[in-house]
């Protein structure tokens, strides 16, 4: 299952989903193509309920699609994988487990010996030092999610899938996270499919940002975004082609919008 | 201090009732041969001791005991139901069926069938405690978080592994819930098991008192009957305390008991 170099890391081939059952009938995704490069950081924005969950769901295997073909790392999607790191806009963790056993929970249902000091690793680079033994209650939405963060990463997944992982954070610690993010990205050359809301966060954390149509989902535009690697969040804020491509999506958001 | 803030008030109430009582029995308001005084009670409760005693342990033996097999089977059929649907097809009309039998009307045949011995008061029991742990467990394990069972399934654990590390310690405070309503109902099933046919327990002591009208032994053995069901769900909340912490500090933590 080696990837050569120039395959891409997710390849989606136009790929629709249908969701049909007695009493409803909806075109989630129409045509969807996207080629993501291995280490690349993509992130999906779209209006609501245009199918960016979905989309992810069927990169992770999750789901399977209507028609057309998911790739990921070489081979065609047909289950649940397990070669990927998935975190979900609300944190899913096990209440009954401290924030470092949450973590764990990926080790050992996947059989991995050691991941101890992985973990504590992980710990440490997201700044959960000193909540190791806290419970999911105990800790702040921001610290949750951390937790599912490292969860998401302890395997050290090739392929690191996040839907709305900051959606119910504060700005400020929204940003922080995405730098954090940012750097976690850049020390383990993970490939990134990131949905979200927030533009900002969008054109800060990736090479591309690919923005959708209104449902049925297709993909509208994707934008080129190239910001310096080494990225100060207030100062790439200020930088002219961040504040173009930013200006860019909202305009292509906003004429979705419009009926 | 916590136990004496949190038991000041029922206790209170007990005294008050035990005022009335033993004022209305003192001041003739209602005659001694309807209800004794609480003196003559506990007279009763310390002069037949041994007596008492005996049939006491009798009924906790076939309460614990029913009790027991109810919660094993209950749960091993909860977990049967919600892994196959069609055994849930299967055996849920079979249940509710059980369940709306009169667990009265059915004891004397049990007694045609089986006897005085044990198995006739145990099988009540069985019967009276095991739709609650069915119905709890059932709930429990399908209160899951979907989320949580999908990221499982990407971290290929297998349905084993999800089972125990997942669903089974979610689905613990509803059963424990239901496990309290279960071993309360054990109590009355014992008894009524010793109401339709028997020369032992606690109901065969009332019955026994009531022929003789022996009203503080009547008594006598309603309130060690009370006593039992009391301590056998305290039992419980001790277990629940022990086993699942995270869960019984989430529910009595300052900030949830002020609201
Ligand atoms: N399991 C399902 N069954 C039926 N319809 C579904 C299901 N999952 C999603 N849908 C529908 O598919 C469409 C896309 O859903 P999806 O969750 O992918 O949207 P989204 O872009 O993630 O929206 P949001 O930004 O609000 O999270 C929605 O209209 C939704 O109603
Ligand atoms: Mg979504």
């Amino acid at each position: 299952m080696t990837v050569t170099v120039g395959t891409a890391a997710v390849e989606i081939d136009s790929v629709a989903v249908h969701f049909r059952s007695k009493k409803i009938d909806v075109t989630a995704l129409r045509e969807v193509s996207l080629d993501v490069a291995p280490g690349e950081f993509v992130s999906i924005v779209g209006p609501s309920g245009c199918g960016k969950s979905t989309l992810l769901k069927l990169v992770s295997g999750l789901l399977k699609p209507s028609s057309g073909k998911v790739r990921l790392l070489g081979d065609v999607v047909t289950g649940p994988r397990h070669d990927i790191g998935y975190v979900f806009q609300r944190a899913a963790l096990l209440e009954w487990r401290s924030a470092r056993r949450n973590i764990l929970l990926q080790a050992e249902m996947r059989g991995m010996p050691d991941a101890g000091k992985r973990a504590d690793e992980l710990i440490e680079m997201t700044g959960l030092r000193g909540f190791e033994d806290a419970l999911p209650h105990e800790l702040s939405g921001g610290m949750q999610q951390r937790v599912a963060l490292c969860r998401a990463l302890l395997h050290r997944p090739r392929v690191l899938l996040m839907d709305e992982p900051f959606g119910a954070l504060d700005a400020l610690t929204r940003e922080q996270m995405n730098v954090e993010l940012h750097r976690i990205w850049r020390e383990t050359g993970t490939t990134v499919l990131l949905v979200t809301h927030s533009i900002a966060e969008s054109v800060y954390l990736s090479n591309r940002v690919v923005v959708m149509t209104p449902r049925p989902g297709a993909v509208q535009e994707i934008i080129d975004v190239d910001l310096p690697v080494e990225r100060d969040y207030s100062e790439t804020m200020a930088l002219p082609k961040f504040s173009t491509a930013a200006a860019h999506i909202r305009e292509l958001l906003g004429a979705s919008m419009r009926p | 201090m916590d136990w004496l803030e949190r038991s000041w008030r029922p206790v209170l109430l007990l005294v008050a009732c035990l005022a009335v009582w033993q004022l209305v029995t003192t001041t003739g308001l209602i005659a001694p041969y309807l209800v004794p005084s609480p003196a003559a009670t506990l007279d009763v409760l310390v002069e037949k001791q041994a007596y008492i005693w005996h049939h006491t342990w009798v009924t906790t033996y076939e309460t614990v005991l029913g009790f027991l097999i109810a919660a094993v089977v209950g749960v091993l059929a909860a977990v049967a139901m919600v892994y196959s649907a069609t055994i849930e097809k299967t055996l849920y009309p079979i249940l509710l069926f059980a369940q709306v039998v009169p667990k009265i009307a059915i004891a004397p045949l049990f007694v045609v069938w089986l006897g005085f011995g044990l198995v006739p008061k145990v099988l009540v029991a069985v019967l009276i405690a095991f739709f609650p742990v069915v119905i709890s467990m059932v709930t429990g394990l399908k209160s899951v978080d979907t989320e949580m069972l999908e990221l499982a399934s990407t971290m290929g654990g297998g349905p084993l592994k999800t089972f125990v590390k997942i669903r089974f310690p979610a689905s613990l405070p509803h059963l424990f819930a239901g496990l309290k309503v279960a071993v309360t109902l054990a109590v009355t099933g014992a008894v009524v098991g010793e109401f339709v046919g028997a020369n032992e327990g606690l109901g065969f002591v009332i019955l026994q008192a009531n022929g003789n009208i022996d009203t503080p032994m009547l008594f006598a053995g309603l309130i060690v009957m009370s006593l039992v069901g009391v301590l056998l769900f305290v039992l419980l909340e001790l277990a629940e305390r022990f086993m699942l912490p995270w869960h019984v500090s989430r529910r009595t933590s300052a900030v949830t008991t002020t609201i």
